[in-house]
């Protein structure tokens, strides 16, 4: 029925059998969210994400292990896949490395076909096709605990027989049943060749004939997922669907602005400490002002806000690992479709709130490509976390904490939620308007799996966190540490008399004086003004340049960073800073990954004027506004 | 064996306006049907049916987003949401008594 599938597979299907020896690089295969990446990651020791909904690996990813007698062998984790046609990029990449097809990546000498025991009969249509392939393969049943659980069963030796290839009933999640997988890339498992009739590979319904057929022979389908469509019953409920989505999500602010305090008052106090100490051990004025006011009062204002952001993660983790996500995606299509996107664009969307950059990497999954072009240039509106620092510091700064909802929520946390909402919109608003105009398309249909719900293990959960805290540290080890001592020598020359200047008259000072005309409509000073400067570089640096700034002008022990801000800026200039965060594009790597995934610098630089241009447009606005409401 | 009609939206439209059919959409939630027909561009109807949407399959409605819209379909064990547009392009038989709960 489709010209391009069959040519394809009948050039892809003559290949010879078993090659002689032990496999060296391994493909793993099979349907989206059966479990292929956990399975790369219990076998080559690596943590590539894990999550639990379809479109979690969207590139392919090489990783080694070794087997018995020091053997080692490559495995690549895949994009899942449907069907041998690719539709969209993902599955493209999949489709490519597995024909060898992929530049700079040799074609797999064996294959790992992983299915979800639970889904056996309907994924067995994506294993005949790989099947036919002619290389060497194993097919690995996963999810064996959930099997058991749900009272199916499965006759591996049977299916063996009927597929002509190994089969391992494995729990990739809880490292069971992996012997059988450790022999097969051992070259020890050898296998007939695969015992298919050709015929079926390009006529859909029977290929599906088949699967049910051996499906029937073999195997017992688990009883119904209870726990899901009960869960579904309440997240899905016309009425207490949405309040309970609204109570999740004002839960969520509260805690991360409240909750988190403890924590970043206990750093902050390490912060302080630690400054003390050093500035009281440290020899020579000029090293201990390096130090101390450069690099500690810079860098250690940002380490402050790490419990808040881990917060964040533990919550988009919770959501992502829950199955949650996927009926999010559902429940905002309507929204989406409205400004001409769909449902499936939401998921890259809420990824956006950690960090635009895996965001824009997850767009692959989207089939239409003016589809995917829209959602990677509304990608960078949505509030990551790098913003959460600058928000954090200037809510505290200028609104007091008073309780909107009882102990529920509280002004501040308000006004956290009012800054993502006001992204969300944006982005939403700048969909609708490029959908409209630029990149109208055909509407496509939307085509979501749910994935069923499981509960998020705290290993995963805690793992998520350790490889977060580790970003986020390395983060400021570098970038925030470079622009940190930069600043510190900038604003401390050149000499004058041979000492030091007042910052107004160091480089820095002029740097900010000479844009401070451009940004005085806003209500910005020169020392913010510096802070948009170095932002450039990532948004949080704003915080790191305005500590080091008033870290040298001596304050920096006898006032907090908060007050500091109070004096520089007026309420209404602190409502417009936040406006300003909110549509500016300061971040480098997503504008190295648009252009890396547009194929041009087309895109960035018009993504680049749009949100410079909303930003300041949109803060000047801010600025009058709140300034004619002050007065 | 595999029925499938490849037109333009136009006349799809003005089509299953006219004829009486049942489609996807018609089911309530927890109602099930046997689908017939795939009224979609080719590559659409492929799409659709890798994922199991496949004349003679039986099809059950479950729960859809508040509003109606993207429902859920059980098929083969698994739960797929497709939007109300989509659905009504996947018709079902006529002959259905036994499919019904
Ligand atoms: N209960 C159970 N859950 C598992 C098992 N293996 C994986 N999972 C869960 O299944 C979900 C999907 O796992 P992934 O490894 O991300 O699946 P994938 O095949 O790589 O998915 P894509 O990259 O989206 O194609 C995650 O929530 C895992 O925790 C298992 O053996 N048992
Ligand atoms: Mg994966």
């Amino acid at each position: 029925m489709n010209g391009a599938c069959h040519c394809q597979t009948c050039a892809l299907a003559g290949g010879p059998g078993r090659p002689a020896g032990k496999p060296t690089i391994v493909a793993i295969v099979g349907p989206p969210n059966s479990g292929k990446s956990t399975l790369f990651n219990r076998l080559t020791g690596l943590r590539q994400k894990v999550a639990n909904y379809p479109g979690v690996t969207v590139e392919q990813r090489v990783g080694k292990t070794r087997v018995a007698h020091g053997h080692e062998i490559t495995l690549v984790d895949l994009p899942g896949i449907y069907s041998l046609t690719p539709g969209s990029e993902d599955e493209r990449i999949a489709h490519d490395v597995l024909t060898g097809r992929m530049p700079g990546m040799p074609k797999p000498d064996a294959v790992l076909i992983v299915l979800d025991a639970n889904l056996l009969s309907r994924h067995l249509m994506v294993a005949a096709p790989v099947l036919a392939l002619g290389l060497p393969s194993m097919v690995v049943l996963n999810m064996a605990d959930e099997l058991s659980e749900r009272a199916g069963q499965v006759d591996v030796e049977a299916l063996s027989e009927h597929l002509g290839a190994p089969v391992a009933l494995i729990s990739a999640a809880k490292g069971e049943g992996l012997g059988p997988v450790l022999e097969f890339l051992d070259g020890k498992l050898h296998a007939a060749a695969p015992r298919l009739d050709r015929a079926l590979l390009n006529d859909i319904p029977r290929c599906r004939l088949w699967a049910q057929h051996v499906g029937s022979q073999t195997w017992k389908p688990p009883s119904p997922p209870v726990w899901t469509q009960r869960l579904d019953r309440i997240f899905l409920h016309p009425r207490a669907g949405p309040l309970v989505f609204l109570a999740v999500v004002v839960a969520v602010f509260q805690t991360i602005f409240l909750g988190a305090r403890p924590l970043m008052d206990a750093v902050q106090a390490l912060v302080d400490v630690s400054g003390a100490w050093m500035a009281s051990e440290i020899p020579g004025e000029a090293l201990r002002s390096l130090v101390v006011d450069g690099i500690w009062a810079g860098v250690g204002s940002v380490v402050v806000f790490l419990p808040q952001i881990l917060l964040l993660f533990l919550f988009i983790g919770i959501l992502e690992d829950s199955g949650y996500l996927a009926r999010a995606a559902l429940i905002a299509d309507r929204t989406m479709a409205r400004v001409g996107l769909q449902g499936k664009s939401f998921i890259p969307l809420i990824s956006a709130y950690a960090c635009a950059v895996p965001a824009i990497l997850a767009t692959r999954t989207i089939e239409n490509r003016r589809d995917r072009i829209a959602t990677i240039l509304i990608a960078p509106l949505m509030t990551c976390s790098a913003r959460l620092p600058v928000y954090t510091l200037v809510i505290a700064a200028f609104i007091p904490e008073r309780a909107l909802l009882g102990p529920l929520l509280g002004t501040r946390a308000a006004a956290l939620l009012c800054l993502y909402a006001l992204g969300f919109l944006a982005a939403v608003a700048t969909a609708g308007l490029l959908k409209s105009a630029i990149l109208k398309s055909e509407r496509t249909p939307f085509v979501l799996e749910l994935p069923p719900y499981r509960r998020p293990t705290l290993r995963s959960l805690g793992l998520r966190l350790y490889d977060r805290a580790r970003v986020f540290l390395t983060r400021v080890g570098t970038i925030i540490l470079a622009v940190s001592i930069l600043l510190w020598a900038l604003a401390n020359l050149p000499l004058e008399d041979g000492a030091r200047p007042p910052i107004e008259r160091s480089y820095a000072g002029r740097l900010g004086r000479a844009v401070e005309p451009l940004i005085e409509p806003l209500g910005f000073n020169w020392k913010i003004g510096i802070g948009l400067i170095t932002s450039l570089a990532a948004r949080e640096v704003i915080v790191s340049t305005l500590g080091t700034i008033y870290g040298l002008e001596g304050d920096a022990a006898s006032v907090s960073l908060q007050e500091a801000v109070r004096r520089d800026l007026s309420p209404a200039g602190g409502l417009a800073l936040l406006v300003f965060f909110a549509f500016a594009m300061q971040c480098i790597s997503t504008i190295a990954v648009v252009r890396r995934e547009t194929g041009s610098w087309k895109w960035p630089a018009v993504q680049f004027l749009y949100m410079g241009t909303l930003a300041y447009a949109g803060a000047w606005i801010t600025y009058r506004i709140a300034g004619l409401l002050g007065s | 064996m595999l029925q499938l009609v490849f037109s333009t939206s136009a006349a799809r439209e003005a089509r299953s306006k006219a004829s009486g059919v049942r489609t996807l959409a018609d089911l309530a939630e927890g109602e099930a049907g046997i689908l017939a027909e795939l009224d979609l561009p080719e590559e659409a109807a492929r799409r659709l049916m890798v994922l199991g949407f496949l004349p003679g399959n039986r099809i059950e409605a479950g729960p859809s987003a508040p509003g109606g819209d993207p429902r859920i379909y059980r098929v083969d064990g698994a739960e797929i949401a497709l939007r109300a547009e989509t659905a009504a392009c996947l018709k079902l038989a006529s002959d259905d008594q036994d499919a019904h709960r």
